[in-house]
């Protein structure tokens, strides 16, 4: 593995509670590398294992399920 | 507009603007030292000199106030120009070699040592601190000299009064070389920030506190350099909305309203006045508050545990509880603060988990007063855990004088007295009313109690001495914020049941075009990006995310915002939704958590569906995050926006249902908190049913005296019954049990079974109370129904008479029966007020007889520590035991009782004869259970019924349209009964005052025909939403309750055919911005 390796990470966040936090990141402004793209969903209840085993498939290197 | 060349690449850029803004705003950096935006451009260090060429010659001209012209062209780092720069920056550091901003500045330019004689200045005449001085009013300081022997100064060089102190020159100048202190022999005071109780620093200009309602910067005019001086207005020309102006008026406004509601709060105990206690004099001495602030991630110390002197971690912390509560000598606050206790612990427990090493924290106090729901449990946790409690009211705390540390000397319970080392001391201090309350009590007419809190009745907990002026919060009494919070509800009941006549006169409805059909349109999405003045655009180039957009499949249309939540910038989005026929729209600026709900309503203002609507979080997941990093920032800014877009493609319009509602309550329970809350409400027009098991009305009440206050029980509750029982919105059940439920919120059905009768009565309703009350244990310690002179509490009341206690000569209370033990961990927070009101009154009517209270903890809580102090005056004797050595109760042969007891202060048993002992015996609930699973509510581990968030939402649970009041949900007295249930009243009302309630469109959704009818959804959702129904004989599918479902979305995922759904999240349109995301 080169060291310029940038992995890929989907999370898919809980409206009510690790979205809320990914924005009070925002807003007490830490810092985080910019390789993680947040999807919404309204409850972590809602995560298919489909949707996980997807996002590998697509190409993802690491997928985070927060709630 | 102006178009010109800027290294080699064509630029428009707007007429008057310099050099240096266009090269800004295109991320080119120029050097520069003298540059304020602040303050008009001098041209002085000519660090950013830049090569110009204008069609005939090439010249070198500073950047900073040269402004752009057609045709130009700009090279900004050309190697002559670089020449240049790095000629200044030598001649800087010959003046200054022994700066270290100079130093860096020429390390930089990668400049060593410079070839000219060496000076040994500081300053390098940038002059920004004198344009700011001119700026702000005052012009302290000038040039003065000439040639190489210009220098700043004062007039005359001499100090100054002129000065006013800003600090501004001190906060622009580069190199460090001004000092206020040089100028003036003024104090410098900084302006302390009251949110963080003078630990930290704040502006003129500041928002208040993060919470603040609005939350927008408010100018100090009493500090502000503009109202003292009449200069600066900086922030005016720096505000990208212009939203600042510095000729607003005070308003006097002048409101019709048909009641008040008081809720002035409380200020914390200044202890300054404790000398013995060092606070006005040793910075690691603090207060409670302060400390809160200490621990708060949002305080001074960014929430590192650390002490004021020296910022070091401390490793011991001593709290020092009552300090302005429990105390008349020093400072005149008889009572007891309520919240100490509790807040000590917490306190100490965060300050545990904040500590990187282990850190010892002590807390010093007379009772733990742990009394509120579930705060036993906490206490007990905590000291497992290992904060040390120890039982002593510390007299002084004395600096150290090697360290900064704090010395305590106290008594152990053994007798034995200990010195001990604390880094930092926290003052547990007490609430009091703010000091204008009696200004504001004469003002509204209404009367204060010898405390200065709101004189209030037990039986109108919330009503003042004012008809029409009711009260909340600290100002009724020191209280938490679960109290608080439930008696503002009570508060809102109060005054609506006086105002119902008025209920919806002033309503103003807002109504919205009616919704366009897109469905047979092709899709049409409009992009906005928002710069959110510099919070996005300084990071993320956002018009580059915006040409991005425009390349995106199904976009007709792309905007950028400096606002898009601005009033200005909402209209002319509905306008462009119409102009341009968008069909889909996708805003990339904040959360969609903060303002999905206003772009929402926009779309609905432009005749769109709501569910359109799709936002990208480019600034509080994005911009903020990465504001080190704007390329990555920039890439992620424009990946974010392609899943919304993708998103957006698949959204489709949802319908926005909503239910009618039944307006009238059920209310289980016909106790005082259930006959309140039903005659709270049927005051307000609504039908209220009580149902009671019992053949009468009343509830404990009925074996209740007198309250602690000294008013009579028994003839409240015969008005409260004959008010209840005439009134016509009530219809009273007695003799009746729940035996169905089904429904929801606005529409629940219920079916009671009268007793013996047979007869079954269906009730329709649109809310529900549950207000079952209490009871207390009956006990097999301390020969309670072996010996019929031992009494439980309540059958003082009713013996109260009897010959055995009114000639008695000696009487023993035994608190804590039952109560705060392994198998029942709660305190029953009633018995400690009981026992005590009961032995003032015993040593009233008959001051010979010998009065002994065993206790625990005294929980004499709030006002009610006047008691307390009363009947140790009375001659009460109170004797402490532990749980580890209890008082045991024996009797003779001919019936006489004993009781024997360690005294903690002798340290050796007593023994005791008295002729009665009452037991202060437990409270808990019966039969709740099974109301719990009616109405699928959850219970406590104390089996108290639990409400969906015990500080903030007190009598709510988390099923919709169900509430809580009176002792089910936790043993009180009978005014915080009161209160709670004109609380649950209010919160019912809420809905009941609603033709039909609005239902969330994100819900689930049932295919039939894919459905078998296994159930697996029914089993999983959480709120009883999805049931299964008979399609036909044999055939069941499962049906989703609307109003019911709150969208989580688990059926859709427990489903095995897929016919359970969730709308707006399903499977493509998740799975889509996965998609999009990987894609780029």
């Amino acid at each position: 593995m080169s060291g310029e390796y940038e992995p890929k990470i989907i999370a898919f966040c809980c409206n009510w509670c690790a979205y809320a936090g990914a924005d009070l990141a925002g807003v007490s402004r830490f810092q985080y590398p910019p390789n993680i793209r947040i999807v919404r969903v309204m409850c972590t209840g809602r995560i298919n294992p489909n949707f996980i085993l997807k996002a590998f498939q697509l190409g993802a290197d690491g997928v985070l399920v927060s709630g | 507009m102006v178009t010109f060349t800027l290294n080699g690449r064509q630029v428009e850029a707007e007429e008057g603007s310099t050099i240096l803004q266009v090269a800004e705003s295109h991320n080119i950096k120029i050097p520069t030292l003298c540059n304020h935006k602040a303050l008009e451009p001098a041209g002085l260090c000519r660090l950013c000199t830049v090569e110009l060429f204008d069609g005939r010659r090439t010249r070198f001209v500073t950047s900073c106030n040269y402004p752009v012209r057609k045709g130009i062209e700009v090279k900004t780092d050309s190697e002559e120009v670089i020449r240049h720069r790095k000629m200044i920056v030598e001649l800087l550091l010959a003046r200054c070699p022994n700066n270290d901003f100079v130093k860096n500045l020429a390390a930089e330019f990668g400049i060593e040592a410079p070839r000219f004689k060496l000076g040994d200045d500081h300053c390098i005449l940038c002059g920004l601190c004198v344009r700011v001085c001119e700026r702000m009013g005052i012009r302290a300081i000038d040039f003065s000299g000439r040639g190489t022997e210009t220098e700043v100064a004062t007039p005359f060089k001499v100090f100054t009064d002129a000065c006013a102190t800003c600090g501004a020159c001190e906060f622009l100048c580069p190199t460090g070389y001004i000092k206020v202190s040089d100028i003036t022999r003024k104090e410098v005071r900084p302006i302390l920030s009251e949110f963080d109780e003078g630990l930290a620093g704040r502006k003129p200009i500041y928002v208040p506190y993060a919470q603040a309602i609005p939350n927008i910067p408010a100018i100090d005019r009493s500090v502000c350099s503009h109202f003292i001086n009449k200069g600066c207005k900086i922030c005016a020309d720096i505000c990208p909305a212009g939203a600042i102006d510095h000729t607003q008026q005070d308003e006097e406004v002048e409101i019709e309203v048909g009641a008040v509601v008081l809720a002035t709060g409380f200020k914390s105990f200044d202890p300054s006045q404790y000398d013995t206690y060092n606070y006005a004099h040793h910075p690691n001495v603090v207060t409670s508050m302060e400390f809160e602030r200490i621990l708060s991630a949002g305080g001074p110390f960014g929430g590192h545990l650390m002490r004021p002197s020296d910022h070091k971690e401390p490793r011991k912390i001593a709290w020092l509880q009552c300090v302005g509560s429990r105390a008349i000598n020093p400072c005149d606050k008889g009572y007891c603060s309520s919240v100490c206790c509790m807040y000590a612990i917490k306190e100490a427990v965060i300050a545990r988990e904040h500590s990187k090493e282990p850190l010892d924290c002590a807390i010093f106090f007379m009772d733990m007063r742990t009394h509120g729901k579930e705060f036993d449990q906490y206490y007990n946790r905590a000291r497992e855990g290992g904060v040390r409690f120890v039982r002593c009211r510390v007299h002084s705390i004395d600096p150290m004088v090697e360290s900064e540390g704090l010395q305590l000397r106290y008594v152990t319970e053994d007798g034995r007295v200990e010195t001990e080392e604390f880094d930092m001391v926290v003052l547990s201090v007490g609430l009091q009313t703010p000091p204008d309350v009696a200004d504001l009590a004469e003002k509204m007419g209404i009367e204060l109690d010898h405390y200065k809190f709101a004189r209030t009745g037990s039986f109108a907990p919330v009503s003042t001495s004012s008809p029409g002026i009711y009260v909340c919060g600290a100002l009724q009494g020191p209280k938490d914020i679960p109290f608080s919070v439930m008696e503002a509800s009570a508060a809102a009941g109060a005054a609506a049941s006086g105002l119902a006549r008025a209920r919806h006169s002033l309503v103003k409805e807002k109504t919205f075009p009616e919704e366009r059909d897109v469905s047979a349109e092709p899709l049409r999405i409009g992009v906005f990006v928002c710069n959110c003045g510099i919070n996005i655009g300084a990071v993320v180039r956002v018009p580059e995310v915006a040409d991005y957009a425009k390349t995106l499949p199904n976009v007709v249309y792309v905007q950028e915002n400096l606002f898009s939540c601005s009033q200005d910038a909402i209209e002319q989005l509905i306008g462009v939704i119409k102009q341009q026929d968008l069909n889909r729209v996708v805003v990339a600026s904040c959360s969609p958590r903060t303002h999905e709900p206003l772009f929402q309503e926009t779309l609905r203002s432009s005749g769109l569906n709501k569910y359109l609507f799709e936002q990208a979080n480019i600034r509080d997941q994005c911009s903020w995050v990465h504001s080190n990093d704007p390329d990555a920032a920039t890439e992620k800014a424009k990946d974010l926006v392609r899943m919304a877009v993708s998103r957006a493609s698949l959204i489709e319009p949802l319908p926005m249902p909503s239910v009618s509602v039944t307006p009238a309550a059920l209310v289980v329970g016909g106790g005082v908190a259930g006959m309140v809350c039903a005659l709270t409400m049927a005051q307000q027009g609504f039908k209220a049913h009580i149902v009671e098991e019992k053949e009468r009305l009343g509830g404990q009440a009925l074996k209740l005296n007198k309250t602690w206050k000294g008013e009579s029980i028994p003839e409240y509750l015969s008005k409260l019954i004959d008010e209840v029982t005439g009134h016509e919105n009530i219809e009273v059940h007695l003799n009746a049990k729940l035996k169905e439920v089904s429904g929801f919120i606005g529409n629940f059905k219920t079916t009671i079974a009268l007793n013996g009768t047979g007869e079954v009565r269906e009730l329709e309703h649109g809310v529900v109370v549950l207000a079952t009350g209490a009871h207390s244990i009956k006990p097999d310690e301390y020969l309670y129904g072996k010996n019929d002179r031992v009494f439980r509490w309540h059958e003082l009341d009713e013996a109260w008479e009897s010959d055995l206690v009114k000639n008695a000569g000696s009487a023993v209370f035994i608190q804590c029966v039952g109560s705060r033990e392994p198998e029942r961990p709660h305190c029953s927070k009633i018995c400690c007020t009981f026992s005590v009101q009961k032995a003032v009154e015993l040593k009233k009517r008959n001051p010979d007889i010998d009065v002994y209270i065993l206790y625990r903890d005294m929980r004499t809580y709030g006002e009610r520590e006047d008691l307390y102090r009363e009947a140790r005056a009375l001659g009460v004797i109170f004797i402490r035991y532990d749980l580890e050595n209890k008082p045991v109760v024996t009797e003779t042969e001919g019936g006489a009782l004993k009781v024997t007891v360690t005294d903690p202060i002798l340290g050796r048993p007593i023994t005791l004869e008295p002729d009665f002992i009452t037991l202060a015996t437990a409270i808990y609930t019966r039969g709740a259970e099974e109301l719990a699973s009616l109405f699928k509510v959850p219970l406590s581990q104390d089996n108290f019924f639990l409400e969906v968030h015990m500080k903030l939402r007190p009598v709510d649970f988390a099923v919709d349209g169900v509430f809580v009041c009176g002792m089910a949900h936790f043993p009180k007295p009978i005014e915080e009964s009161i209160a709670q249930a004109q609380a649950a009243a209010a919160r019912a009302a809420t809905i009941l005052a609603q033709k039909r309630i609005d239902v969330e469109g994100v819900v689930s959704t049932v295919d039939q025909a894919l459905c078998r009818g296994c159930g697996k959804c029914v089993e999983v959702c959480p709120y009883g939403a999805p049931e299964l129904i008979e399609l036909r004989e044999g055939v069941k599918v499962s049906q989703i309750r609307e109003a019911m479902c709150k969208g989580c979305g688990a059926c859709a995922v427990a489903c095995p055919t897929g016919a359970a759904a969730i709308r707006h999240f399903t499977d493509t349109q998740v799975l889509t911005m996965v998609e999009a995301a990987l894609g780029g």
